[in-house]
C-alpha cells in the first residue's frame, strides 16, 4: 500500500475514542500496540482493509466530538486503522469546518451571522460573546467562539451551534449571550426544541408536513398509528417497476434546485444491470436561508425512512445513506432513533416484513462544508475523500457512491414518495400545474409576521406567500428567493407564479424554497458581501475560475463597502460570473454571483454614495 | 506473488498487477518479509527463508485433499501425479505449520484461493530461484500449476518475472552455455548443423560453462582469460571477496561496459559501449516474450561504439571479414536461424508494436500464452511431467555464533550493484544498511542509524542500522545496491544449485554486534 505513518501516538483517550466506533484493531499492522508472532506470519488486507477508507470521516468526526480536536497522533491512529495515507487524510481533516486539525477547548460555539441571522440579532450575540469571552477564534479557558455560516435555524434567529467535547453537541436558537452561555454549563446540554412549522389555512392540504407537529418524532408506534407504513407490505410484495411507474406518473420533480424529473433518475437506476446500487438521501441542507429538511426530519423522521424504502426497492438497492447536516444534531439523533426502531420493526434490515426485501440506511453526518450538499462532491465525502465535485458525465446514475449506479434525492423529493405511493401518481399530479406539479416547501424568514416552515401549491406567488406568514414587517426592499444561491426580487416578481417554468422564464429560481425577506432598515450592500463572503469560504477550491472568481466578487463588494464613493465595478463581477459560468465544475461556482448580479442589475446596490 | 517484491523490483511490472488488482484480482504475497508488495496483499504469508518447498507441498496436500484439483486435467495432460501425491502426503498442515512457521489457516486459505480461482497466476522471481536448490523450487511451483490446471490457458499461468528489460532477449539469443539462439540444443548435430552452414564455420559440440562453474575454471587454472558484457562480477557474485581474487588472478581480462565498473578497473583492456536502450539500434525482449525494437535517440559520446561494432571490430581484428553489419541484417541472420524469431521482421516489429514469440512466419501473429498444447486433444507433445522434490534447508545453518537470518533484494530507487543507479540522486534513496526488526535492533541495543558490524563464516563488514517493522526477530535484510559502502556480498555463500548455477544469495546466517 506504500503507507508511510507518522512516529505519533494517540492518547488512551484518542485510542479509545477511534475503537469505539471501529472495535478493537485485529493486529498491529491495524494499530494494536503489541506486534504477536502471528502479526510477523500473516496479514489478513488488502481490499478488505483498503473498503474500510468510508469509515474515515466518521472515525475523524469521533476524535472530534469525543476529544475536541484531531491531534496528529489521533489522525495517525486512525491511518493505521484503516490503511489510509495519513496526507490523505490530513486532506481530509482540513476539508471540513467541523474538524481542527488544532487544539481547541471543550466548547466552541459557532455564532451565525450571515443573511439570516445578521440583520436579527446576531450583532449583539457576537458583541456579547467578545465581551464575555474574548476575540473570535481565541481560546479562554475551556471556550471559545467563531462566527459561522447559515445553521439553518432562521426562523429563529439568531442561533449558534456548540461544538461540545464529551458531550453531545447543541444548538441554541432565538440565542441570547446570556442563553448561549448557560447552555455551555448545561450538564447533559438540552436538546433544542424542534421547530413547529407554521400551517396557514387548512391543515389537511398538507402533503409533506402532514403528520408534523402533529405524530410523535420519537415513537414509531404513533407513526404507525398516523398511518404511517400503511402500504408498505403491499408495495413490498409488488413489482419494484410499479413504484417507478407510479412516480412517473406524480410527474414528481426534484426538490433540491435542479428540478430533474425523479421518476426518470429512478428508471435509469432501475435499469442498470445488478450489481451494487445505492440509494443517497441528500440531508446536507446548507444553503443559506434554508431549514425546511431540518424540520421534516426532526418532526417526522419516520416518513424518511418510509419514502427511502419504496425508493430502495424501486431501484433495487440493498444500502441506503443519509447524509444530515452535521449542525442538526437533533435531526441526527431523531434519524439515529428512527432508525433503530424501524430495524427492531423489521422495516429496516434483511427480509423487510417478510417480503424477501433488505434494506439498510447508515446515517452519515457532514462536518460543516457547504459544498458536500453537491451530489458528487456528497459521494466523495461518504467514501471517505475530500468533499470536492467530480467532473460529470459520467453521471450518478451509472457511476454514484462506490462508482455505483446510484439515485441521490434530497429530503423533501423523497418525503413526497410517501404520499405518491399512498395516494397515487395522479392524485399528486392533480394539485399544482402540469409542469410543476404537487406542492412546495417554503422557509419564510427575514421581516415577515410568523417566519416558519409553510407547504403550498405550486403556482403561488410570493405575494401570496408572505400574506400567509402573516405578512411583511416595514418597507420590503427585497427578497432573497431560492438561497444564496437564487437572486434577489422586488415588487415587479412579486406576483410570478412560483412553478418550475414561470420562475425560469422570469430569470429568477426557486432554489431551495427560501423567501427571505429584508426591509428598508437594512444594508443590502453589507448582505450582498456577506453572500460573496459565504462562496469565497465554501468554494472548495478544486477549479481556478470559483476558487478565484469568488474571491475577486468579495473583493470588489468590500472596495465599495470601505470606500464608498466609489461604485461597484459591476462589469468586473459581471465578467467573473461568467467565467464561473462558462468554466467551473458544479453548481457552487456557477451560481456564486447570482445573488450579487441581482443587487446590482436591479440597482439595489453599487451606486456611488 | 511467491519470493518477489515487484512492487520495488518490478515497478513498472507491478503498475498492471495495480491495474489488475483494481479490477477485482486478490494477490496473495509468500515473502519472509512483509514487503512493500506484500503491503499490497489480501494475505501475506511470512514464511521462514528456504522453506518454500513444505509450503508447496502442503498447499499442494490441501488442494488434494479437498478433492479441489483439476482432476480431468492431470488425467489427460501430466503424468507421474502418483508420485508427487505421495511426495507431499508427509506435509500436514501441522507439520507445514511447524517447519515454514505459517499459520496452517494461512496456508489453506491459499490454497483453497488458488485451487478455487476460474484463473490464476503464480508469479516469482530471485526468492525462489536464489537458492541452492532454486530448480526445486520451481518445480514445486510448477506442480502447483499443474495440480490446478492454471497454466496454458488464457489469464491462468506460471510467470517468472525477468530483473531487467531483456534479461529474456539474452536467453533466446544464445548467451548460455548450452543453447544457441532459439534454446537449440548445441549438444544436436542437426541444430549445431544449421548454425554451422550458416556461419560458414564449425561450431563446438559440447557444453560451455555457467558463470559459477566458470569463477571454479578460474580456480582450478583452466580459464585464463575472460571477456565481461556488461556485467560487474566484481561486486555482483556470492562470496564477493573469493571472486574478486579469482578476477585479479586472470591472465587477460576485456571487459565492455558503459561505466568503469570495479570490474572494469580490474580489467587490461576495456571497451567503452554505447547504451543499448537510447544509442544504439536492436531489439530487447521482455518477461512476456515479446520482441521489441529500441531505436538510437542519440549518438554514443566520445570513442564509445555500439556493441554490434565492436564484437564486428574484435571479429576484424581476429581476422575474420564481418565487415560493418547493421542491427536489421543481424537480427534476419537469426531469423534464418532461430525458427521462433523466424516470422519478426523489422516491418512487422514495427506494426505490431513487438511479437511475443514463437512467431514462425510472417503470417503468425505470435503467442499471447504458452503451453496451449496441454489442453488440446491429444495433448500436442509430450505430458507434462509432476516432479517430487524434497526439502532442503538452506546451507549456511544458524548456530549460536551466526543466529540471524540476513536475505538480500532491491529497493524501489535501486538498480543491482548500482552501476546503473548510483550515480543519481534520489529523494528515497536509503543507502546502505542492515534492516533489523524493532525486537532483534532493541535486543542488541541498537539504534536506527547506528553503524554495527555484520559477520558471517566468510567475512564481515559495517553497516548503519535500520529499523523495519516488515521483518520479525531473527530475520534481517540488506540491500544489494552499494557495494562501495557495505559489501553484502563479502558475506553471502557462493553455494549453488547444480541445475542453474545460481548461487545462494537468500539465505546467509549472519551475527551483528555493536562496534567498539
Amino acid at each position: 500500500m506504500d503507507l508511510k505513518f507518522l512516529d505519533a501516538d494517540p492518547t488512551d483517550a484518542e485510542r479509545a475514542s477511534v475503537d469505539g466506533l471501529l472495535g478493537a484493531p485485529s493486529s498491529a499492522w491495524e494499530g494494536a500496540q503489541l506486534r504477536t508472532a502471528a502479526d510477523l506470519r500473516m496479514v489478513r488486507g488488502g481490499r478488505s482493509m483498503r473498503e474500510q477508507r468510508h469509515m474515515l470521516l466518521p472515525a475523524l468526526a469521533r476524535l472530534q466530538s469525543d476529544i475536541g480536536w484531531v491531534s496528529e497522533g489521533g489522525l495517525n491512529y486512525v491511518c493505521r486503522r484503516l490503511w489510509v495515507p495519513p496526507a490523505e487524510a490530513y486532506g481530509v481533516a482540513s476539508f471540513y469546518a467541523l474538524l481542527s486539525t488544532e487544539e481547541r477547548p471543550s466548547t466552541v460555539i459557532h455564532a451565525c451571522d450571515d443573511v439570516g441571522c445578521r440583520d436579527f440579532g446576531s450583532a449583539d450575540l457576537i458583541a456579547g460573546l467578545e465581551a464575555e469571552i474574548g476575540p473570535e477564534g481565541v481560546a479562554n479557558g475551556d471556550r471559545m467562539w467563531l462566527t459561522s455560516p447559515c445553521l439553518g435555524q432562521c426562523d429563529r434567529a439568531p442561533a449558534a451551534f456548540l461544538q461540545n467535547a464529551g458531550r453531545s453537541d447543541s444548538v441554541v436558537t432565538n440565542a441570547s449571550t446570556q442563553s448561549t452561555l448557560k447552555a455551555i454549563a448545561s450538564h447533559p446540554v438540552p436538546p433544542a426544541d424542534p421547530a413547529t412549522p407554521q400551517v396557514s389555512g387548512d391543515r389537511g392540504s398538507l402533503r409533506v408536513l402532514s403528520r408534523v407537529g402533529l405524530v410523535n418524532p420519537v415513537s414509531l408506534e404513533d407513526y404507525l398509528a398516523h398511518g404511517g407504513y400503511a402500504t408498505l407490505e403491499s408495495v413490498l410484495s409488488d413489482d419494484p417497476s410499479l413504484v417507478v411507474d407510479e412516480v412517473k406518473r406524480s410527474n414528481l420533480r426534484g426538490r433540491g434546485g435542479a428540478a430533474f424529473p425523479t421518476g426518470i433518475k429512478w428508471e435509469g437506476v432501475a435499469a442498470q444491470p445488478d450489481g451494487p446500487k445505492y440509494l443517497v438521501c441528500n440531508a446536507d441542507e446548507s444553503e443559506p436561508g434554508t431549514f425546511k429538511d431540518r424540520v421534516v426530519m426532526e418532526s417526522d423522521p419516520y416518513a424518511l425512512l418510509e419514502a427511502m424504502t419504496y425508493a430502495a426497492f424501486a431501484i433495487g438497492a440493498h444500502e441506503a445513506y443519509i447524509y444530515v447536516r452535521g449542525e442538526y444534531p437533533v435531526a441526527t439523533a431523531r434519524l439515529a432513533t428512527a432508525i433503530t426502531q424501524a430495524k427492531e420493526a423489521n422495516l429496516l434490515g434483511r427480509n423487510v416484513l417478510g417480503t424477501g426485501f433488505h434494506l439498510d440506511i447508515g446515517l452519515r453526518r457532514g462536518q460543516g462544508a457547504y459544498i458536500c450538499g453537491e451530489e458528487t462532491a456528497l459521494f466523495n465525502s461518504i467514501e471517505g475523500y475530500r468533499g470536492e465535485p467530480r467532473q460529470k458525465p459520467p453521471f450518478p446514475t451509472t457511476h454514484g457512491l462506490f462508482g455505483r449506479p446510484t439515485v441521490i434525492n434530497n429530503v423533501e423529493t423523497l418525503v413526497n414518495v410517501v404520499d405518491i405511493v399512498t395516494n397515487g401518481g395522479e392524485a399528486f399530479a392533480s394539485r399544482g400545474t402540469p409542469d410543476s406539479t404537487g406542492t412546495r416547501l417554503f422557509c419564510l424568514s427575514g421581516h415577515v409576521g410568523q417566519p416558519g416552515v409553510y407547504e403550498h401549491e405550486f403556482g403561488v406567488t410570493v405575494r401570496q406567500v408572505i400574506d400567509a406568514a402573516g405578512g411583511a414587517i416595514g418597507d420590503v426592499q427585497a427578497v432573497l428567493l431560492g438561497g444564496a444561491a437564487g437572486s434577489f426580487i422586488t415588487e415587479e416578481h412579486f406576483d410570478v407564479p412560483l412553478t418550475f417554468e414561470d420562475t425560469r422564464s422570469a430569470g429568477i429560481s426557486l432554489g431551495s424554497g427560501v423567501v427571505m425577506i429584508f426591509n428598508e432598515t437594512v444594508n443590502l450592500t453589507d448582505i450582498g458581501r456577506r453572500i460573496a463572503q459565504f462562496f469565497r469560504d465554501e468554494s472548495c477550491g478544486q477549479c481556478v475560475p470559483c476558487r478565484v472568481g469568488t474571491v475577486r466578487v468579495e473583493e470588489a463588494l468590500a472596495r465599495h463597502l470601505n470606500n464608498g464613493h466609489e461604485a461597484v465595478d459591476a462589469s468586473l463581477i459581471e465578467e467573473i460570473d461568467r467565467a464561473m459560468k462558462d468554466a467551473s465544475i458544479c453548481g457552487l461556482g456557477h451560481t456564486a454571483a447570482t445573488a450579487v448580479r441581482s443587487l446590482l442589475d436591479q440597482g439595489l446596490i453599487g451606486g456611488p454614495a | 506473488m511467491w519470493g518477489s517484491n515487484a512492487r520495488n523490483a518490478h515497478p513498472i511490472f507491478f503498475h498492471h498487477i495495480l491495474k489488475g488488482i483494481h479490477n477485482g484480482a486478490k494477490l496473495y504475497v509468500v515473502d519472509p518479509r512483509r514487503s512493500e508488495t506484500a503491503e499490497w496483499a489480501d494475505l501475506w504469508l511470512g514464511l521462514d527463508v528456504g522453506t518454500d518447498i513444505p509450503l508447496a507441498s502442503a498447499i499442494g496436500r490441501v488442494i488434494i485433499e479437498k478433492g479441489l484439483a483439476n482432476q480431468a486435467f492431470i488425467d489427460h495432460s501430466t503424468e507421474n501425479f502418483e508420485a508427487y501425491r505421495r511426495s507431499v502426503d508427509e506435509w500436514t498442515l501441522e507439520k507445514a505449520e511447524a517447519v515454514t512457521g505459517v499459520p496452517a489457516v494461512a496456508i489453506e486459505e491459499l490454497a483453497v484461493a488458488y485451487a478455487s480461482a476460474g484463473s490464476a497466476q503464480l508469479c516469482w522471481t530471485l526468492g525462489i530461484t536464489e537458492h541452492h536448490n532454486a530448480t526445486d523450487n520451481v518445480l514445486a511451483l510448477i506442480n502447483l500449476s499443474l495440480l490446478t490446471g492454471h497454466v496454458g490457458r488464457y489469464g491462468s499461468g506460471l510467470v517468472p518475472v525477468r530483473g531487467q528489460n531483456n534479461v529474456q532477449g539474452g536467453g533466446d539469443m544464445g548467451a548460455l552455455p548450452n543453447k544457441l539462439p532459439g534454446f537449440q540444443d548445441v549438444a544436436d548435430d542437426s541444430l549445431r548443423g544449421k548454425f554451422e552452414a550458416e556461419w560458414g564455420y564449425p561450431v563446438p559440440a559440447e557444453n560451455g560453462w555457467h558463470l559459477t562453474q566458470m569463477f571454479e575454471a578460474m580456480e582450478h587454472g583452466d580459464l585464463k582469460a575472460l571477456y565481461v558484457i556488461g556485467e560487474n562480477p566484481a561486486q555482483s557474485e556470492a562470496d564477493v571477496g573469493r571472486a574478486r581474487s579469482l578476477l585479479e588472478s586472470l591472465d587477460f581480462m576485456v571487459v565492455q561496459d558503459l561505466f568503469m565498473t570495479a570490474t572494469a578497473e580490474l580489467a587490461d583492456v576495456v571497451f567503452p559501449a554505447a547504451a543499448d536502450w537510447c544509442e544504439s539500434e536492436g531489439t530487447v525482449t521482455s518477461s512476456e516474450r515479446r520482441v521489441q525494437r529500441v531505436r538510437r535517440a542519440l549518438d554514443p559520446p566520445g570513442s564509445a561504439k555500439t556493441d554490434i561494432e565492436i564484437i564486428s571490430l574484435l571479429a576484424g581484428a581476429l581476422g575474420h571479414g564481418w565487415g560493418t553489419p547493421t542491427a536489421e541484417e543481424v537480427w534476419d541472420e537469426c531469423r534464418r536461424v532461430s525458427p521462433m524469431h523466424a516470422g519478426m521482421s523489422y516491418r512487422r516489429l514495427e506494426e505490431l508494436g513487438g511479437i511475443q514469440w514463437p512467431c514462425y512466419d510472417e503470417d503468425h501473429p505470435g503467442e499471447l500464452f504458452l503451453h496451449s498444447r496441454l489442453w488440446e486433444e491429444p495433448v500436442g507433445g509430450p505430458l507434462a511431467p509432476f516432479t517430487p522434490v524434497e526439502h532442503s534447508p538452506p546451507v549456511d545453518l544458524l548456530d549460536a555464533d551466526f543466529p540471524l537470518r540476513m536475505t538480500t533484494g532491491r529497493r524501489l530507487d535501486g538498480y543491482n550493484t548500482g552501476v546503473q543507479s548510483g550515480g543519481f540522486d534520489s529523494p528515497i534513496r536509503i543507502g546502505a544498511s542492515i534492516d533489523l526488526s524493532p525486537e532483534d535492533a532493541a535486543d542488541l541495543g541498537v539504534s536506527d542509524g547506528e553503524t554495527v558490524r555484520v559477520a558471517s563464516r566468510r567475512g564481515g563488514i559495517e553497516a548503519p542500522v535500520r529499523v523495519d517493522d516488515g521483518l520479525r526477530p531473527g530475520l534481517v535484510f540488506m540491500a544489494i545496491h552499494n557495494p562501495d559502502d557495505a559489501d553484502v556480498n563479502q558475506l553471502t555463500i557462493e553455494e549453488w544449485d547444480a541445475k542453474s548455477g545460481t548461487a545462494e544469495f537468500k539465505a546467509t546466517a549472519v551475527s551483528i554486534s555493536r562496534l567498539g
